[in-house]
């Protein structure tokens, strides 16, 4: 095998043909790999286009939307724009157990699909991490939680 | 008090590199080189003034001085010393203060080393680099001011990002990464100053590897701790999610690697000299552009502090560079011609030149995937991610090619190779991958991917194995020496070459526990009751013993106790803060998750809790089994080893030597 590269001219070809082949290929392929990141308002408009590829839809969980299945193996809630009472929503359908953070009016982003039933599915549910810093006013809640364990059925154990 | 020395020695900083940029670029192109020690002695004040601007904001930390702006925004008093010092780097002005330090480091050293030698590129690349620190120091005064003085201070703060409290590996990944990023402005002045003074001698090439040597380890170390930090404190069970800020530090470590090889053919060849220099300058422009992904807040990430100022500021240098780095290649590309010709690709020139391409392409794959969000939300307003898929499918066949070249590329000879000694010296390593897919098949692994990824990596590992003992071997026969001097005295005659196989080695691991991990991997979740199991496979399961929590000065944490059962009953047991939990730091609202990584030489057993239901005491786990995953992060040795023996200065008679030599020129100018 003596694939000798006479001249310059040749071995640019060459180049430009392999570039053109990759770039071919990796523009095809980000294609068919697009996540397209929607609100629920946005996501409603597209009509059809919305219903097969994969979508992140991001927004607020709608304050009492939040229902679990008799087994707790299936969560239902709604997506909404804003913390607005009238603000366009759409419901959710997840099979994955979703965060300690997980609670109304919190910011997530899920990933799934959505079709002609008007519910979206999905099985990656991400909640927004807040990275400010705000002053503790959930603090009591959390303190009665940590005080509830304690009498709880949970054992409390020694610091090891 | 604090705030006024810290500022004035940032501005004192910002004044020598001004100064140093101006007289080394100006004296520089007008062949002064009598004003280098003004050069010098403007760098060394340059690194003083931000070394003790640092020091300075330390000791604010440490004093908890809220009247320093940063201070004020990361510093708590009840955060532990060791993450008060380390809050220097947790938020955006303070990064970018301790990129200063870390760029004074980089000055001085390389000033200092060569203050008398290669004095006819010195200026001009000082000058360059200068420049560099000039803009850091810009945005250090100006859009990142972390010293603005509050006028009433708090009696406290909130503290660092609790994300970053939560592990120690937050305390060496940020500046290995930094110096990784920051080091790469010294082979980009090295090249630029060549470039400019139209001269591009031997002499001058060797500090132009060296100087991209150190960096490149420095982002490899910080690339991967970066993906081990992901793994031990995310909790989402994974390591690398082609995030834009991950791809950001990834490009710079391509087009690094990419130039280590390509400078071997320039040195051997005399040929790629565009092509090289075009490598050092991108690598460059490319940590450029992952700094500004990181700190510009274009992107939400796990790594985007908030929105900031310093956003545009950085555009305007990332065209500046760019321009510079286009205008120069081009008005000096007359002196780049290649004084060989590549006569065939089956040789170790040809390798090389195939490995370039396909880093090269690599690079292309991720910066389009990386850019295309940005690029369609600008154009049409469209907001769309690229799926894991794209990058996950293109990297793979690019990824195998690479391992195939390490393997073949060593047993190549340069010039022509004689076909036949080929064919003999193929064969025991061909022969090598056969059995490890045989085993692996046996074993009962399937998959065509995982299997030929194994397959060419035992085919590396002998090639490799074999370059690096042969020398020894043939010590050992011929001067009597025993296995381990002969290893010792063959490595330190050809330290670059067996300080490069080494590295091959540690990449081959790499590769293959990024194989083994994501192929063979096991995911399960559900809800656990006290004394449940979930089952990961017939070897491994974990078992749910209770809830506990606890309380420390800076956090207050709920463990869920679990227990690893493996395989002939062996169980390891993990209460407590051992176990997986919720961290509930002060002022933060949300909790903060820590997973369990019960971590053995040839698997991960990983359970983060996910929630937990304090009145019925169950809780929700999500459980992987990760083969052989560690070993992405046990290579780092392997790859400091390799670096460090490539490094290692040759001995004193030989380097003298070489520099009586008189400067052969790679490229001439007039």
């Amino acid at each position: 095998m003596k694939a000798s590269l006479k001249g310059p001219l040749m071995a640019l070809g060459a180049l430009a043909v392999a570039g053109a082949a990759l770039a071919f290929i990796a523009f095809s392929n980000i294609g068919d790999n697009l996540v397209y990141y929607w609100s629920p308002g946005e996501m409603l408009t597209q009509g059809a286009k919305a219903y097969g590829p994969t979508i992140r839809l991001g927004g607020l969980v709608a304050p009492g939307s939040i229902q679990w299945n008799a087994g707790h193996t299936e969560l239902r809630f709604k997506v909404a724009d804003s913390d607005q009472p009238t603000a366009t929503t759409v419901e959710v359908l997840c099979d994955q157990v979703p965060p300690q953070m997980f609670r109304e009016k919190i910011g997530v982003v899920v990933e799934g699909t959505f079709d002609q039933s008007k519910v979206f599915k999905t099985s990656r549910l991400m909640v927004n991490h807040s990275n400010e810093y705000k002053p503790p006013k959930d603090d009591k809640e959390f303190k009665d939680m940590m005080k509830n364990m304690s009498m709880g059925d949970a054992p409390q154990q020694a610091k090891r | 008090m604090n705030s006024t020395l810290g500022y004035g020695l940032v501005l004192s900083g910002l004044m020598c590199a001004a100064f140093a940029a101006v007289v080394g670029l100006v004296t520089g192109m007008a062949r002064r080189e009598n004003a280098l020690p003004w050069v010098q002695r403007a760098m060394y004040g340059f690194a003083a003034s931000m070394i003790g601007a640092n020091l300075v904001m330390v000791k604010a930390l440490l004093e908890h001085d809220f009247s320093v702006k940063y201070v004020a925004q990361v510093g708590s008093r009840s955060t532990p010393t060791i993450f008060t010092i380390v809050s220097l780097w947790s938020a955006l002005e303070g990064s970018i203060l301790f990129w200063g330090a870390i760029m004074a480091g980089y000055l001085f050293a390389f000033t200092w080393i060569y203050r008398r030698e290669h004095g006819r590129y010195m200026q001009l690349s000082l000058g360059v680099m200068a420049a560099v620190a000039t803009f850091f120091a810009f945005l250090i005064a100006g859009p990142a001011n972390p010293w603005t003085a509050i006028p009433h201070p708090a009696m406290d703060g909130p503290g660092p990002n609790p994300l970053l409290q939560n592990h120690v590996l937050m305390i060496i990944h940020p500046p290995m990464l930094y110096l990784g990023y920051v080091g790469m402005t010294v082979p980009f002045g090295i090249a630029a100053g060549a470039l400019l003074r139209g001269e591009l001698g031997d002499a001058w090439m060797v500090p132009l590897r060296r100087w991209t040597l150190v960096p490149w380890l420095f982002l490899s170390i910080g690339i991967i701790l970066g993906g081990w930090w992901a793994y031990a404190v995310l909790g989402w069970g994974g390591y690398w999610a082609w995030d834009p800020v991950e791809n950001a530090s990834f490009m710079p470590w391509l087009t690094s690697t990419a130039f280590l090889h390509s400078t071997m053919v320039l040195e051997r060849k005399k040929s790629l000299k565009l092509w090289t220099l075009a490598l050092a300058l991108g690598g460059f422009v490319l940590t450029i552009i992952g700094t500004f992904m990181t700190r510009s807040g274009v992107f939400n990430s796990v790594h985007s502090f908030t929105q900031s100022a310093i956003g545009p500021t950085f555009l305007v240098f990332i065209a500046a560079v760019l321009v510079f780095s286009v205008v120069l290649l081009a008005s000096r590309g007359h002196l780049l011609v290649a004084e060989t010709h590549l006569e065939t690709v089956v040789s170790r020139e040809g390798s090389m030149l195939l490995n370039n391409l396909v880093f090269a392409a690599l690079t292309f794959v991720v910066l389009l995937g990386t850019v295309y969000p940005l690029a369609t939300e600008a154009l049409f307003a469209k907001k769309i991610t690229v799926g894991e898929p794209y990058f996950n499918q293109m990297a793979l066949p690019l990824g195998l090619a690479m391992l195939f070249l390490m393997g073949v590329g060593p047993m190549l000879p340069w010039g022509v190779a004689d076909t036949k000694v080929l064919r003999s010296q193929a064969m025991i390593p061909a022969v090598a991958g056969l059995v490890v897919v045989g085993l692996c098949v046996a074993a009962g692994y399937r998959g065509f991917m995982p299997l030929l990824a194994f397959g060419l990596a035992g085919f590396a590992t002998t090639t490799t194995l074999r370059e690096l003992l042969l020398p020894a071997r043939q010590r050992m026969a011929e001067q009597k020496e025993d296995l381990m001097t002969a290893v010792f005295r063959s490595a330190t005659r050809a330290r670059r070459r067996f300080g490069g196989y080494v590295v091959h080695l540690g990449i081959v691991a790499i590769v293959v526990a990024i194989a083994a991990s994501s192929a063979y991997k096991v995911h399960v979740t559900g809800t656990l009751k006290r004394g449940e199991k979930l089952t990961l496979n017939q070897d491994y399961a974990v078992r749910f013993d209770g809830l506990e929590n606890g309380r420390e000065p800076n956090r207050e944490w709920i463990a869920a106790n679990v227990t690893v059962l493996g395989p002939n009953g062996a169980e390891s047991v993990h209460h407590g803060l051992d176990g997986p939990r919720m961290n509930y730091y002060e002022r933060s609202n949300d909790p903060i998750g820590s997973p369990l990584v019960n971590a053995r030489v040839f698997r991960d057993v990983y359970v983060s809790v996910l929630a937990f239901d304090s009145k019925s005491g169950s809780a929700s786990f999500n459980a992987w089994l990760f083969p052989l995953v560690g070993w992405i992060w046990y290579a780092i040795p392997i790859l400091v080893l390799g670096t460090l023996i490539a490094l290692w200065p040759q001995r004193k008679e030989k380097a003298s030597e070489s520099e009586a030599s008189p400067d052969r020129a790679v490229a001439q100018g007039s």
